[in-house]
C-alpha cells in the first residue's frame, strides 16, 4: 500500500515530497495511476526514461509513450518509467535542493537510467528536451557527455527532422517504435553484458547498424557558405540513408493494453484506442498522412475487445476511437454501434477526433451523442475549392454545407471549423472565403435554431518535411497577421461567427525547428540559455527571444523560414527516409500548384509513393471500397472562383530524380 | 429513479493526497463504475450521476474522515451485503484511498456540507517544541481575538478565527517539531490547520496535516460523526429493501 521505502540513492521520494506543497498542481508529479508499473531494475536490466517534454497534464496521453512503456516492461531484458518536465515552480525548487529529473513511477533520478529517451511530438517543446537533459544532470551537448552518462533518445513525428537536435541527442528513431525499442534494448544489454566495449561511442556505433535508428555524430556535415551541401555517414557500416520503420499488422500490437489512468485532470482524459495507424487521403500539408502510411487498420474485433476491456478496468465513460481520419475505418457504424448498444457500457460516449467533413460523418455522430449534442468540429482547412485542390483536402462546399446542414437539422448548435492559412498560392479571395463559408454555415443554422453559433480558428501554416510542401517559404509573421486581420475585419459585424487564430510569432519558431538543419541547434540551446521553456505555452512563448537567439547564432530565419526551395538544393533531411520518393513529393508539389487533386490510393491504384513498395509491405484494410458519404473529391465544383497563376519555382521539374 | 442513498467514509493517505477536490470526485466517478456500482444519473440534458461530496480536503492533507453520498439503485442495493460493497470500492480506489464504511441514509438527511459543524485534526508542526508550542496555544486560548490574512477574490482579508478554534491540544514532541490535535469549526467556514499555526505567537509551519473527524452537532449539543467506521456491520440495517 504504501510507496516503497527504498534507499535515498534510487528514490527522491522523500526529498521532492517536502516541496510539493508549495507548488502548483502537485498530484501531475505523484505517479501512482491505474495502470503504472514498478519495475525491476538491476545489472542485466536496460533501463530507460521515457520522457514527454511538456508538463504532465500534455504529456501522460500520449500513446506513444504509453505504447512503448508497456513493450518494455513487458521484456525481461528491459524496465521502462516515464517523466515529465516539471514545472518551472518545482523545476526552481529541484535545482534549488540539487533534485535531478526523476520517474514518477518510482522516483528514480534520471541519471540513473541507462536511456533518457523523449518523445517529440511538437518543434516548440525542443528547449524542454535541453532543459530536461540539463536538469538530469546530463550536459546538453552530445559530444561533451560522459561514458557513464545515459543515452539521449528521441522518437515520435519530429524525429523525420531531428537535425536541429542533432548536436544534443545520441540517438533518434524515426517510425513506428514497437519493434525498434526491442531492436535498441538487445543492443544496449549486448553492450552492457561483455564490459561496455568501446564506450560510449562503441554503443553508438552499434546503434547506428540497428535499422530506424539514427546516429547523428556518426554522420559529418559539409556547408558551403550559408548553403548545405551533404550529410553522410563517417564510417562504412553506417547507413547513407536511414529508414523508418514500420509495424506491417497493427494486430499485432493490441497496445495499450493497460493504459494509464491518471489520478489528476489532464488532456484527452479518456480511454483511446487506436482504430488505425497511416492515411492515405493525402492532403498535401499534413506530415502524420504522409509519414505514417501504408494504411494499417486494427482488426474490428480487436478494436471491440479493447474497448469493452478498456472501459471496465479504467472506469472511463468515454472513448475515443482514433486515428487520423477515424469515419474511414471499414465497418465504422457497426463499431460504434456495438460500443454504444454494448450492455455492459451504459452511459459512455464515443468520440471520433478527427471527423471527415461530409453527411455520413454527421449521422455516425449523431449515432454516438445521444444526448449531449453541443458541439460538432469539421476542418475544411481551406476556404475555397481550388485552395482545397492544391492542397488535397477534397471536400466540396457541398460537402460542408450538407454536413452542417445535417448537423443542425439533428441538433447541434454549434459548430468549429478548423482553417489553415499562409497556404501555398493562397491568395486574399481564398483567405476571404472562409468568412463567407461561416456566414453560410451559419444561414443554415438559422432554419433550425435561432442563435446558431460557428467558431471559425485559423492557424498559420508551418510546412514540414516529407511533404509536398517542405520546398514552399512559410508566409511572414507579417503576412499571417494581416490575413487574420482581413478575416477579422470581414467577420466583425457578423453576429454568430467567431474568430480565433494560433500566434502566427508561434509559427515562425516552429517554422524555424521543423525544417532547419544542425546551425538551428545553436539557437535552440541559445533560447533555453535565456529562459526559453515551454514554448508551447503563449504565456511563456516570445518571439523577440528567437530573434535574438538566431541573430546571437547567425542564423538567417528568412533562410530557414520564408525561403521557397528547389528541387536540387540538399535538404537537412535527405539522409533520412519516411519511404515517400522525393520525386514523388515532388510531382506532387506541382500537382499542388497545378490545383490538381490526387485520390485516395487505399481505393484507387498505386502512384508508387514509396511507402509500401519500398519496404515490402501494404496496406491493410478490410473494405475493398472507399467508405460512404461525400462527395469523395470527385464532386463538381460548385464554387470555382477567379484563378490566379503563381509561380514559385525558378526551375522547373525534373522528370526522375533520387 | 429515485435512487437508495449511501454515505460513504473513506481515508487518503500516502501519495495519492497531493490530489485536489476535483480530482477526488473524478477519481471516485472512475472506481464506482469499475467497481460496477450502478450510481443512478440525472436526468435531462448531460447526465451526471448522482454524487454529493462533502467539505473539500485541502490539497496535500491526509484524512481518514472523508464522506461522500451517492445514490444507488435500490435493487442492486437490496443485493450486496455492505461489507463487502466497502471491500469492492476499496480495490477499485487507487493506492491510498480506501473506503471504510458505508450505510444507507434517509432520503431527508442533511448534505454534508451543511450539516458538518466542525473536524478534529492531527497537525505536525515545525517552529516550536512542545513546551512552547503549549505556551503558544494557551495564549491563544486566552485571546479574544486570532487575526490571520488571507486573499480572497484578489483581495486581501483578515478574519478573526477565535471562535472556530473549539480545542488545541499539545500531544508532545515528534522528530520534526510538535503534534497537535485540534478541533476547529467548519461553519460559517471552514478554517484550515495551517491558518491555526499562522495565528499563533509565535507562529508554526505546516508539516502535515491529517483529519480524524467531522463532526454534526445537533442545536442541543449533541455530537456525532456523519458515519463511525464502528457502523460498517450495521449497514442497511432498519432500511426497506
Amino acid at each position: 500500500m504504501a510507496s516503497p521505502a527504498g534507499d535515498a540513492v534510487s528514490n527522491l521520494w522523500h526529498q521532492l515530497e517536502p516541496l510539493l506543497p508549495q507548488v502548483s498542481k502537485p498530484a501531475r508529479y505523484i505517479g501512482a495511476e491505474d495502470g503504472m508499473r514498478v519495475p525491476r531494475h538491476g545489472p542485466g536490466v536496460v533501463s530507460w526514461l521515457l520522457t514527454y517534454p511538456d508538463t504532465y497534464e500534455i504529456g501522460l496521453p500520449n500513446q506513444g509513450l504509453q505504447i512503448l512503456y508497456e513493450i518494455l516492461n513487458e521484456r525481461p531484458d528491459a524496465a521502462a518509467e516515464r517523466a515529465y518536465a516539471p514545472w518551472g515552480d518545482l523545476e526552481a525548487l529541484m535545482r534549488a535542493e540539487g533534485l535531478p529529473l526523476f520517474s514518477l513511477d518510482t522516483h528514480r533520478p534520471a541519471p540513473l537510467f541507462d536511456v533518457i529517451a523523449f518523445n517529440l511530438s511538437a518543434e516548440l517543446t525542443y528547449t524542454n528536451v535541453l532543459n530536461c537533459i540539463d536538469l538530469a544532470g546530463v550536459a546538453v551537448r552530445a559530444a561533451s557527455r560522459h561514458d557513464s552518462d545515459p543515452l539521449i533518445g528521441a522518437g515520435g513525428h519530429c524525429t523525420y527532422n531531428p537535425e536541429p537536435l542533432a548536436d544534443f541527442l545520441d540517438f533518434a528513431v524515426l517510425g513506428d517504435g514497437e519493434e525498434a525499442v526491442g531492436d535498441i534494448t538487445a543492443v544496449l544489454a549486448d553492450w552492457k553484458a561483455s564490459g561496455r566495449p568501446g564506450g560510449r561511442n562503441g554503443v553508438l556505433r552499434a546503434l547506428a547498424r540497428v535499422p530506424g535508428v539514427y546516429v547523428p555524430s556518426m554522420y559529418e556535415v559539409t556547408y558551403d557558405g550559408a548553403r548545405l551541401v551533404a550529410v553522410e555517414p563517417r564510417h562504412p557500416d553506417v547507413p547513407a540513408v536511414v529508414e523508418k520503420r514500420t509495424v506491417a499488422d497493427l494486430a499485432d500490437w493490441p497496445y495499450p493494453k493497460q493504459q494509464l489512468v491518471p489520478l489528476t485532470e489532464v488532456v484527452h482524459d479518456r480511454l483511446n484506442v487506436e482504430v488505425f495507424r497511416g492515411c492515405t487521403r493525402g492532403c498535401r500539408f499534413c506530415q502524420a498522412g504522409m509519414i505514417t502510411r501504408p494504411v494499417r487498420e486494427r482488426p474490428a474485433e480487436q478494436v471491440r475487445t479493447m474497448v469493452g476491456e478498456g472501459l471496465r478496468r479504467t472506469g472511463y465513460d468515454e472513448v475515443a476511437l482514433t486515428s487520423l481520419s477515424t469515419a474511414d475505418f471499414s465497418g465504422i457504424e457497426r463499431v460504434v454501434a456495438d460500443t454504444v448498444n454494448d450492455a455492459g457500457c451504459s452511459q459512455v460516449s464515443v468520440s471520433l477526433p478527427s471527423l471527415r467533413v461530409d453527411a455520413f460523418t454527421v449521422g455516425i455522430a449523431a449515432q454516438i451523442q445521444r444526448a449531449r449534442r453541443t458541439g460538432l468540429t469539421f476542418a475544411p482547412e481551406a476556404g475555397t475549392w481550388r485552395m482545397r485542390q492544391v492542397i488535397n483536402k477534397l471536400i466540396t462546399n457541398d460537402d460542408l454545407y450538407s454536413a452542417v446542414e445535417s448537423a443542425y437539422s439533428q441538433g447541434w448548435r454549434r459548430m468549429k471549423l478548423y482553417f489553415l492559412t499562409g497556404l501555398p498560392t493562397e491568395t486574399d479571395s481564398d483567405t476571404l472565403a472562409i468568412a463567407e463559408l461561416a456566414r453560410n454555415c451559419v444561414a443554415l443554422g438559422r432554419t433550425h435554431t435561432r442563435s446558431p453559433s460557428v467558431t471559425v480558428s485559423v492557424g498559420g501554416f508551418v510546412p514540414k518535411p516529407f511533404t509536398p510542401f517542405q520546398w514552399f517559404g512559410q508566409n511572414t509573421v507579417v503576412e499571417l497577421r494581416r490575413k487574420v486581420g482581413l478575416l477579422r475585419d470581414d467577420l466583425r459585424r457578423n453576429r454568430g461567427v467567431q474568430l480565433k487564430w494560433h500566434d502566427p510569432a508561434a509559427s515562425l519558431a516552429e517554422g524555424l525547428a521543423s525544417r532547419g538543419d544542425r546551425r538551428v541547434g545553436g539557437v535552440i540551446e541559445h533560447v533555453w540559455r535565456h529562459g526559453g521553456t515551454f514554448q508551447e505555452w503563449s504565456e511563456h512563448f516570445d518571439l523577440n527571444r528567437w530573434q535574438s537567439a538566431a541573430e546571437a547564432c547567425g542564423v538567417d530565419i528568412d533562410a530557414y523560414v520564408h525561403r521557397h526551395r528547389t528541387f536540387d538544393e540538399v535538404l537537412p533531411w535527405d539522409h533520412l527516409s519516411a519511404g515517400l520518393h522525393k520525386d514523388f513529393l515532388w510531382q506532387d508539389w506541382r500537382d499542388a500548384l497545378n490545383e490538381v487533386g490526387l485520390e485516395d490510393c487505399r481505393w484507387t491504384p498505386c502512384y508508387d509513393c514509396g511507402a509500401c513498395t519500398g519496404y515490402g509491405i501494404e496496406h491493410v484494410v478490410a473494405s475493398a471500397v472507399p467508405p460512404a458519404g461525400g462527395s469523395q473529391g470527385t464532386g463538381v465544383d460548385l464554387s470555382r472562383g477567379a484563378e490566379i497563376p503563381v509561380r514559385l519555382l525558378e526551375r522547373q521539374p525534373v522528370g526522375a530524380a533520387r | 429513479m429515485t435512487g437508495s442513498r449511501i454515505r460513504l467514509r473513506f481515508a487518503k493517505h500516502g501519495k495519492v493526497r497531493f490530489t485536489s477536490h476535483r480530482d477526488v470526485a473524478r477519481i471516485w466517478e472512475r472506481s464506482l463504475r469499475r467497481a460496477a456500482v450502478p450510481v443512478v444519473y440525472s436526468a435531462g440534458f448531460s447526465p451526471r450521476p448522482k454524487i454529493a461530496f462533502g467539505l473539500a480536503l485541502p490539497t496535500g492533507y491526509s484524512s481518514d474522515a472523508e464522506y461522500l453520498d451517492a445514490e444507488i439503485d435500490p435493487v442492486w442495493m437490496a443485493g450486496i451485503d455492505n461489507e463487502r460493497l466497502v471491500g469492492a470500492l476499496t480495490a477499485s480506489l487507487p493506492t491510498g484511498m480506501t473506503a471504510l464504511a458505508a450505510a444507507e441514509i434517509a432520503s431527508g438527511e442533511r448534505s454534508l456540507q451543511h450539516a458538518v459543524t466542525s473536524c478534529t485534526w492531527r497537525i505536525d508542526a515545525a517552529g516550536a517544541d512542545a513546551t512552547e508550542a503549549s505556551e503558544a496555544v494557551s495564549r491563544a486560548m486566552d485571546a479574544s481575538e486570532l487575526l490571520v490574512q488571507r486573499e480572497r477574490k484578489g483581495r486581501l482579508t483578515i478574519d478573526n478565527i477565535r471562535p472556530a478554534v473549539h480545542a488545541v491540544e499539545v500531544q508532545g514532541n515528534i522528530t520534526d517539531g510538535v503534534r497537535l490535535i485540534a478541533e476547529l469549526a467548519t461553519q460559517p467556514r471552514a478554517v484550515r490547520p495551517a491558518e491555526l499555526l499562522a495565528s499563533l505567537r509565535p507562529p508554526l509551519s505546516l508539516l502535515r496535516a491529517c483529519r480524524l473527524n467531522q463532526w454534526i452537532t445537533t442545536d442541543a449539543g449533541e455530537r456525532s460523526e456523519p458515519l463511525a467506521v464502528s457502523e460498517l456491520s450495521v449497514v442497511g440495517a432498519g432500511v426497506e429493501p
